[in-house]
């Protein structure tokens, strides 16, 4: 499965056209570097892309973003880019957060909902200038995107194959960025972009991340990708760079409190079950919406749940006794009745807690928050132990990191 | 904003006569209501014009058959000036070189110019399609069903079809599912067997709509048309004196009696939006006006931005591209149809020789081209109305398909063959007619458009088939003349039940209103 042969390449016109099923899995613009460090042939499938879970020790990957600096590439990441004089008005209109707050030059998480008020999907808008953005996402969205464009004057156009990304994530990484040239990062607070030359070409970097770390996010040309890659890695040889897997990127956003889409709760468009089904106030994001903006999708479904008080589910952190990880585990009531369920779950080396995500049935987690527990089953030599563990309902993030938000950046 | 003040209870966009039965039947609930017209004229589509001196006609709906009679209870359109008597009842004439065959009273009470067998199968298909458009007759006059949310009223409803259904008794219930949603073709092929009865009631199921008599569902047209009413007798027709601007000039009168300030020549802007409540508008010339309730009577598609990318999608999917031309000939002398005699000249003259023909006909529209002999509605209005044409002369009006709204080489090349075409079919019903033509008049469904302010120039305000009818009109979850906009309500014939001079969507969305309390 995931060894990678090469069939000899055939001159038949009509073979080389069908000859996609040989690269089942695409490579990004990086991939040639990946594969050189991707030591455990571990991959898995991001949105059609090649992607190591991890590539040489998962956990000195993990500890590469805590202590170090991690490179993860990010170019498998959905992108748009939304151009013209109705933009700002369209993403307003398309997204939860208000647009028309987010300056040029900044960078916000938002999410979009459909005419029922379900999360569609979630994800990082740029405002790259007055009248161009990228909206960046976990699924696929163009057709969406495209019937919300009637009526304005804006173009949307997936870049994901043409726009490389590259995540720099921890305390050493705005050191690295310094000691690659790139003059002026250190003047980006959290949430910043800005351009910077590169081979010719730019570099649109911002501090943003999926970390809760001190960290960057670089999107270039992907004729231009290698290149910034042996820049960032040679700049960053002493400072620990070193490139890492999802495991690692995981592990760092549940400690951050952070959701991912299809794996927290389940995408508008890819459940088949309708209870399933999530509004922003049912998975956390309910802060993103805003009733006195203009116009958004979902917004009188949104509206009309809160007023009548038809929000089934709520997201909540929670806080586990002991230390084995409650992956998927049932959350029960008073030991007995089944409210909910985890959706990510580790023990954090930087909490040093046994910390979890998970989603619950109202009015659990929501009015009634005491007596919660989790069972996890443990493996324990072909025989599971099972494991009554108490939950505590905690705020997110897990764990703050001063030096996310510190300016100027430290320097480690 | 000019005008903060709250004006208006009810501000109704769009003088159609759905508009106006709207408004009125809005004022009467004490509401204060303002219409605005666009155009400088109210009636919409059921204008009487002059297009040539001394000529007048009823712009495009020129057959009253279908309003509906609640709304002429409610608002005493017979006190203001609407006069339905039985003697009015015009008869349906088949045109065809075999000789004429006539449908006398409510859609052939009497049937003429057939073979005695005819007759008798005539009699009992008529009496069939009765029933059956019989049990979809209530729906006419109500909010369609709304299976996610059904409210008891609209319990009881079902309810009441479902014993309408039950009194059939059980072969007839069974046949009523059976060709509920069959094509009007293979039905006409069981019970008939000549072919301008056939080619007649294959004209009259698919008038209006992008479908030939073979097209699956096209029976429900048939049906749709025999559930409207005129005078307490379904099927029956009439031309009203003074064309169609008489109906509207009575409604109009209910409405103005009512308290409805009409504003004519007032094109509407915007519909005014804060906080995903329509507050009001603002004119093309820049006023704005506020109210409580904001109801558009006009085609649904409007305000992509303040409502929901899936409703937006679902209104773009909405078929609403016409298949029918209107022709107004000003003639120096009454046309004479072979084989029809006098009287029937008052009556709707039909060319549709054969259900064949007619599939034929709609064949090249399928592919943006216009029928080569295409299939017609004759009335000729000056016959009943002689104030309608200068002494001795006749105005003729007709219905043409099929005229698909994107012809393939552009109307403005086109329309000049086509007219061609058409009065090549008349010279073969009324010879010598061509030679009395002083002006004529051929409305594409791009002049529809254009004139009448109806997107897709389609004369149903959106196609009504099966797809598009019922819970599924305009689009499926807001068919109850709701829209996602809290206070703005759709009452124009896109909505629920449709097309024709029925008056039923503004009345049913005014009731929708006043049982909301909006």
């Amino acid at each position: 499965m995931n060894h990678h042969s090469t069939i000899e390449p055939s001159t038949d016109a009509r073979t080389l056209a069908q000859s996609h099923f040989r690269t089942p899995r695409l490579g990004t613009p990086f991939q040639p570097r990946i594969d050189a460090l991707g030591l455990q042939q571990d991959w898995y499938n991001w949105a059609g892309y090649r992607a190591p879970h991890s590539l040489w020790d998962e956990e000195l990957e993990y500890f590469a973003i805590r202590s170090q600096a991690a490179l993860f590439d990010i170019s498998p990441m959905t992108k748009y880019r939304i151009e013209g004089p109705d933009a700002e008005a369209y993403l307003d209109r398309v997204t939860l957060r208000d647009v028309t707050k987010l300056r040029p030059g900044r960078v916000h998480y938002t999410a979009w909902c459909d005419d029922e008020g379900f999360v569609l999907d979630d994800g990082t808008l740029f405002r790259l200038s007055p009248t161009r953005f990228r909206l960046c996402s976990q699924e696929r969205h163009l057709p969406w995107l495209l019937d919300s464009a009637i009526g304005y004057e804006v173009s949307v156009e997936e870049e994901t194959e043409a726009v490389a990304g590259l995540a720099l994530q921890g305390p050493t990484s705005f050191a690295v960025l310094r000691d690659a040239g790139f003059a002026g990062v250190e003047r980006l607070r959290v949430f910043d972009l800005a351009e910077f030359a590169h081979d010719g070409a730019t570099v649109t970097i911002s501090r943003t991340g999926f970390t809760g770390d001190l960290g960057y996010e670089l999107f270039v040309p992907a004729d231009k990708a290698l290149s910034l890659w042996d820049r960032l890695m040679a700049a960053g040889e002493l400072r620990g760079i070193r490139a890492i897997g999802y495991t690692a990127l995981n592990r760092a956003r549940l400690e951050a409190g952070l959701i991912v889409a299809n794996a927290d709760f389940t995408t508008a468009e890819h459940a088949i079950r309708a209870d399933r089904l999530r509004m922003p106030d049912e998975i956390g994001l309910g802060f993103m919406i805003d009733p006195e903006k203009g116009h958004f999708n979902g917004r009188r479904a949104i509206l009309e749940a809160r007023a009548k008080k038809k929000l089934r589910h709520v997201l909540v952190g929670l806080e586990i006794e002991g230390n084995i990880p409650a992956e998927h585990a049932i959350v029960y009531y008073k030991k007995s009745q089944e409210v909910g369920l985890v959706s990510a779950a580790i023990w954090s080396p930087m909490a040093k807690r046994n910390i979890a995500l998970a989603s619950l049935q109202r009015p659990y987690g929501d009015a009634i928050v005491d007596d919660l527990w989790v069972e996890i089953y443990a493996m324990r030599e072909l025989q599971y132990q099972k494991l009554m563990k108490k939950a505590k309902i905690v705020p997110r993030p897990f764990i703050k990191l001063d030096r996310r938000t510190a300016n100027p950046p430290a320097d480690f | 904003m000019t005008s903060s003040d709250l004006n208006w209870d009810v501000i109704v966009i769009g003088g159609g006569h759905n508009g106006l039965v709207a408004a009125a039947a809005l004022a009467k609930s004490g509401r204060k209501v303002l219409l605005l017209e666009a155009g400088n004229e109210v009636g919409g589509a059921a204008r009487t014009e002059e297009f040539a001196p001394g000529f007048r006609v009823s712009a495009v709906a020129h057959l009253l058959n279908r309003l509906h009679p609640d709304v002429v209870k409610t608002l005493e359109l017979e006190r203001h000036g609407l006069k339905v008597e039985r003697g009015d009842f015009v008869p349906s004439v088949a045109l065809s070189k075999d000789g004429p065959l006539v449908l006398h009273g409510a859609y052939g009470e009497v049937l003429t110019g057939a073979s005695p067998s005819e007759q008798s199968a005539w009699k009992e298909l008529r009496a069939q399609l009765l029933r059956y458009a019989g049990v979809l007759k209530p729906f006419l006059s109500r909010r369609p069903p709304d299976p996610g949310n059904m409210s008891l009223a609209g319990m009881t409803g079902l309810g009441q079809t479902a014993l309408a259904l039950k009194k059939l008794g059980k072969e007839d219930m069974r046949d009523f599912l059976r060709v509920l949603l069959m094509n009007v073709y293979d039905l006409l092929d069981e019970q008939l067997s000549d072919d301008r009865l056939k080619g007649l009631l294959a004209f009259d199921a698919t008038l209006g709509s992008h479908l030939g008599p073979r097209s699956p569902t096209s029976l429900l047209g048939l049906y749709h048309r025999l559930a409207g009413e005129v005078g307490g007798l379904s099927g029956a027709q009439m031309q009203p004196k003074g064309g169609m601007g008489a109906v509207v000039a009575a409604i109009r009168a209910a409405a103005e009696e009512a308290g409805v300030s009409v504003r004519q020549a007032s094109p509407v802007a915007k519909v005014i939006v804060e906080k995903g409540r329509a507050v009001g508008v603002v004119t093309q010339n820049g006023e704005t006006l506020r109210a409580r309730t904001v109801v558009s009577a006009i085609n649904p598609a409007a305000g992509p931005r303040e409502v929901d990318t899936g409703f937006v999608r679902k209104v773009k999917n909405i078929r609403m591209k016409g298949d029918a031309a209107k022709l107004h000939l000003a003639l120096d002398r009454p046309p004479q149809f072979i084989g029809v005699d006098a009287a029937d000249h008052k009556g709707r003259l039909v060319i549709a020789p054969s259900p064949d023909h007619v599939e034929r006909a709609f064949n090249p529209s399928k592919y943006g081209e216009f029928s080569p002999e295409p299939v017609m509605e004759i009335t000729l209005p000056s016959f009943v109305d002689p104030s309608l044409a200068p002494s001795g002369a006749c105005v003729l009006s007709a219905v043409v398909q099929y005229a698909p709204y994107a012809l393939k080489e552009g109307w403005a090349a086109g329309k000049p063959q086509f007219l061609e075409a058409i009065m090549k079919q008349l010279e073969i019903h009324a010879p010598g007619i061509g030679a009395t033509v002083r002006h004529a008049e051929l409305l594409t469904p791009a002049d529809i458009e254009a004139r009448y302010r109806m997107p897709g120039g389609h004369w149903h305000h959106g196609e009504l088939q099966a797809d598009q009818m019922l819970m599924s009109r305009p689009v499926s979850g807001w068919s109850g003349y709701d829209t996602p906009l809290e206070g703005l309500f759709l009452a124009g014939a896109g909505s629920h039940p449709g097309g024709g001079i029925s008056g039923a969507p503004g009345l049913n969305a005014a009731r929708r209103i006043i049982a909301m309390r909006a």
